[in-house]
């Protein structure tokens, strides 16, 4: 069933073709199943949120998806092409981009360095070629230009030291990197969960931009009014399996709550 | 992060005070963020100080002669606190710059002297064994994950003795060696002060090593894996092989420091590493690098190893015995640790 309410809850789904796509994804530790047989799809220009309650297999269906773990069974498609990450570099550099709980940024270094960090552009000519110099100059006006595309207005400087910054600055700034460079998908792990409510709706407000910019976000979140304020479809996680997949019109929070915890049947 | 946008007003009040109370600006604070973008600021400000007092004290300090002193005899540890520093921004700790020195130096000059191979073959070896060294420390701090300050007093040990058992506790005269190894020694004079090819060098590589820092890829590697290793992992950075490449190019850039070493002694002594190892430190924590990794640079350290050599000469000038020499340093050390512990308590 898990397959046919897909399709019933975005009806533009049979013209579109997914971005990624998960089929049947089973992972076990041991004697635990941490996922048996889930499957997944994400189109483009869409929120999917991921919610469920703890140990119903969310982290192991995004790790599986972002390479932290490989999956024992089923397979993974990127544009409908079959994909094997065995570690989260192989999922980066197919444009899978994953802002981590724990906020992946350098806090001495400053926001257009930990834009480009491990990226860095070179400059151009001899400069570049043979004295390896990376072009500072570009890479901030870059780093300008990507922030405000993003409508990114809490920061203006982007030669200050990330650790000056607040929360909600430093997840903009993740985000903002996860979503440069050509990016297919962003997941973004519990965002919200360390913010305050207004460096909360600056963020939501940053998911919306990523998706009006066409490019897909797998949101996990426990948060279910930020949930129902961004998604576009939900995916339930319960007991290992895809429980259903709703939409905020569709169902109420409540019914969303009580699908989780399995005090209604999908 | 000014507030002046039109929020909901009557909500958002208390929130609003204590945003304007963390953002509040001090003279004192001011300070403190201006020393925070600019480690080197701080020690700069300390050795114009320093050399204006003992300038007054006695005007022999700003003499040619003896600022030309000054400069040869900071010129090896300022060597070995450049290794120091790229290891320190990583996080790590080098206890054994010193011995590692002193092992490239005596094979080089013993290895030449009895062989009679041409010097350069004998430098080269030189950098063979500092190279070396560099890998059997990054081996053990990547591959067997041991700490860095673990590791280098183990091999602070292994080095010296072997250097002991190698020599036998003989020392290489300057005059027994190719002209090519005491020509870090030699003179040459720049509006008349007397500056060493040791000392140039040393600059050289100030100039080369801020520049690759500050400009390559690598550079910002190294800060980005001092700073928050997994953060550096995430974003796709190798750590291990940037660590290793900076133990490995720590290796290289001691075994430049022997060839000053043996220029400045116009010897090879196996006992030649003495306090260095822990003063290469001394001259990088004074210059304004942080031991906890990922903030600083090697202009500070080299302010740093300046300020140190300063300080021992012109309290030495103002008659002072050794020993308050000592006393100075030792202080040094502890102001600048504190006032980096100061400046790194910006607003979270």
């Amino acid at each position: 069933m898990t397959l046919t309410t897909d399709a019933a809850a975005t009806p533009a789904a049979e013209t579109r073709q997914p971005i990624l796509q998960a089929r049947n994804l089973v992972k076990t530790y041991g004697r635990v199943v941490g996922l048996d047989g889930v499957s997944l799809d994400l189109y483009p220009g869409e929120v999917l949120a991921i919610i469920g309650d703890n140990g119903a297999g969310k982290s192991t269906l995004i790790k599986c998806l972002t390479g932290a773990e490989v999956a024992d069974e089923g397979e993974i498609l990127l544009d409908g092409k079959p994909v094997h990450f065995k570690r989260p570099q192989d999922a980066h550099l197919a444009g899978i981009e994953t802002v981590y709980q724990t906020l992946a940024v350098s806090p001495a270094l400053d926001v257009a360095s930990n834009l480009f960090l491990g990226r860095e552009e070179r400059r151009k000519g001899i400069l570049g070629s043979v004295f390896r110099m990376v072009d500072k100059k570009g890479m901030r006006k870059k780093a300008r230009q990507q922030l405000a595309d993003l409508g990114i207005t809490t920061l203006q400087d982007v030669t200050v030291p990330v650790e000056n910054l607040s929360g909600g600055q430093r997840q903009a700034v993740a985000v903002a990197r996860a979503a440069a460079f050509g990016s297919k998908v962003v997941v973004l792990d519990e965002p919200t969960a360390a913010l305050g409510v207004r460096e909360s709706n600056q963020v939501l407000q940053l998911v919306k931009n990523l998706r009006d910019r066409g490019i897909p976000v797998i949101l996990i979140s426990h948060n279910m009014p930020h949930v129902f304020e961004v998604a576009d479809r939900i995916h339930i996680q319960r007991l290992g399996k895809c429980a259903t997949t709703i939409t905020p019109q569709s169902h109420s929070m409540t019914d969303a709550v009580a699908i989780m915890t399995g005090a209604r049947k999908a | 992060m000014s507030q002046s946008t039109q929020q909901v007003p009557a909500t958002t009040g208390p929130h609003d005070l204590a945003e304007e109370f963390l953002d509040r600006t001090t003279p004192l604070s001011r300070l403190r963020n201006v020393l925070h973008r600019y480690p080197a600021l701080s020690p700069a400000i300390v050795l114009v100080f320093a050399v204006i007092v003992f300038g007054l004290l006695n005007e022999r300090f700003l003499n040619p002669a003896n600022l030309s002193l000054i400069t040869q005899q900071v010129a090896v540890v300022g060597t070995l606190a450049i290794a120091q520093t790229l290891i320190i921004l990583t996080a790590g700790i080098d206890l054994s710059v010193g011995a590692v020195m002193v092992l490239a130096m005596m094979i080089t000059a013993q290895v030449t002297v009895q062989t009679g191979i041409p010097a350069i073959l004998g430098l080269l070896l030189g950098l063979v064994v500092g190279l070396a060294a560099g890998a059997f420390n990054g081996f053990l701090v990547t591959k067997l994950r041991l700490p860095p300050f673990i590791v280098t007093l183990g091999t602070l040990n292994i080095f010296l003795a072997l250097t002991l058992l190698y020599t036998a506790g003989a020392t290489v005269r300057g005059g027994d060696m190719p002209d090519l190894l005491t020509w870090s020694g030699t003179t040459f004079n720049i509006g008349g002060v007397n500056f060493t090819t040791g000392v140039l060098m040393m600059l050289v590589l100030y100039f080369v090593i801020a520049f690759i820092l500050n400009n390559t890829s690598w550079g910002r590697h190294v800060y980005a894996v001092g700073d928050d290793k997994e953060a550096a992992r995430l974003a796709g950075i190798r750590v291990n092989r940037v660590l290793m490449s900076v133990y490995l190019a720590a290796g290289a850039i001691l075994a430049i420091g022997a060839w000053i070493q043996i220029g400045r002694s116009n010897a090879a002594s196996p006992n030649a590493s003495g306090d260095l190892n822990l003063d290469s430190i001394t001259a990088v924590v004074i210059g304004g690098t942080s031991l906890f990794g990922g903030r600083g640079t090697v202009w500070g350290t080299l302010l740093g190893a300046l300020i140190v050599g300063v300080f021992r000469n012109g309290l030495s000038l103002a008659g002072l015995d050794v020993l308050w020499q000592t006393f100075a340093v030792g202080v040094l050390i502890i102001v600048a640790v504190s006032v980096d512990q100061w400046i790194r308590k910006v607003r979270k």
